[in-house]
């Protein structure tokens, strides 16, 4: 049990500290484009993370309720499914409406 | 007419089941409630399940199911990729917009590798031409753009998910 908690506190932590890197990035990049890939990525790896680690503690500590988890995993999938395809909506509706891509050597926006 | 109550079935199934998992209850009432609602929703929906390539549908469905961990792989390579160019101190990116022809054709095949392109090392797609087949792709700095305009793994990856070769039409 113990072993677990760790193992869930470990994947959960990595999740949080992925989250952390996207906000980070979306903070620091330079334009619309480049901070759309901090989180696009990020928040979809993190919180899949958090949501496995989350699964895993339950399936272990309250396996008399089995549907949860399987609810969970449903979540993941949907995040995974999702978030790309929002990203790229946000990113196509950006070009169509003529934001220029931040280049090297440029002034950051 | 067979083909579509079998198709009709399956859809009937799968929202049934998706049902009880979602409920959790297993008394006649809630069973019933689910089954007039999976039989409203397969009589408006079914067609989307089963637009294309209906007799592939399971072992394209496998060929995807044996895709998706290697694709995940590469989302926490990606991740950590992305992670470092950002926290790094003078923070190494580099981005561009480049263009990449692929040999796919069907909506859920550019749908999927649309989707894998995003998710992975620093590149986002911008638009489709659903046509000819071409993606355009934001790229964070010049390898991960590299990935795909040499490497073309990904492509073809997905290409043979769907089966589709390079002159398909």
């Amino acid at each position: 049990m113990v072993i677990v908690d760790r193992i869930v506190i470990v994947i959960v932590l990595a999740g949080t500290l992925v989250t952390l890197a996207g906000t980070i990035g979306l903070l620091r990049l330079p334009d619309f484009y480049t901070r759309l890939h901090a989180t696009g990525k990020c928040d979809t790896l993190g919180t899949g993370l958090i949501l496995a680690g989350l699964i895993i503690f339950h399936f272990v500590h309250y396996s008399s309720t089995p549907l949860v988890p399987i609810k969970l995993l449903i979540l993941i999938i949907f995040v995974f499914v999702a978030n790309p395809t929002a990203t790229h909506a946000i990113v196509k509706a950006a070009h169509r409406t003529g934001v220029r891509p931040w280049h090297l050597g440029e002034k950051r926006r | 007419m067979k083909k579509r109550i079998s198709e009709m079935a399956i859809s009937f199934g799968l929202l049934g089941i998706f049902w009880i998992l979602l409920s959790g209850y297993f008394d006649g009432f809630h069973l019933v409630a689910g089954g007039i609602c999976s039989m409203i929703v397969t009589a408006l929906s079914y067609r989307l399940l089963f637009s294309e390539r209906r007799s592939q549908f399971f072992r394209t469905s496998w060929r995807l199911i044996c895709y998706v961990p290697w694709e995940l792989w590469q989302i926490v390579l990606a991740n950590i990729d992305v992670i470092r160019r950002v926290l790094h101190p003078r923070m190494p990116i580099a981005p561009c917009l480049i263009e990449i022809e692929t040999p796919l054709r069907s909506e859920f095949a550019l749908v999927t590798l649309g989707n894998s392109i995003t998710l992975t090392p620093g590149t986002i797609t911008v638009s489709v031409d659903p046509e000819k087949g071409r993606f355009l792709v934001h790229a964070l700095a010049k390898e991960p753009a590299d990935a795909l305009l040499v490497d073309q793994t990904m492509q073809r990856k997905v290409a043979g998910v769907f089966q589709e070769a390079r002159n398909d039409g």
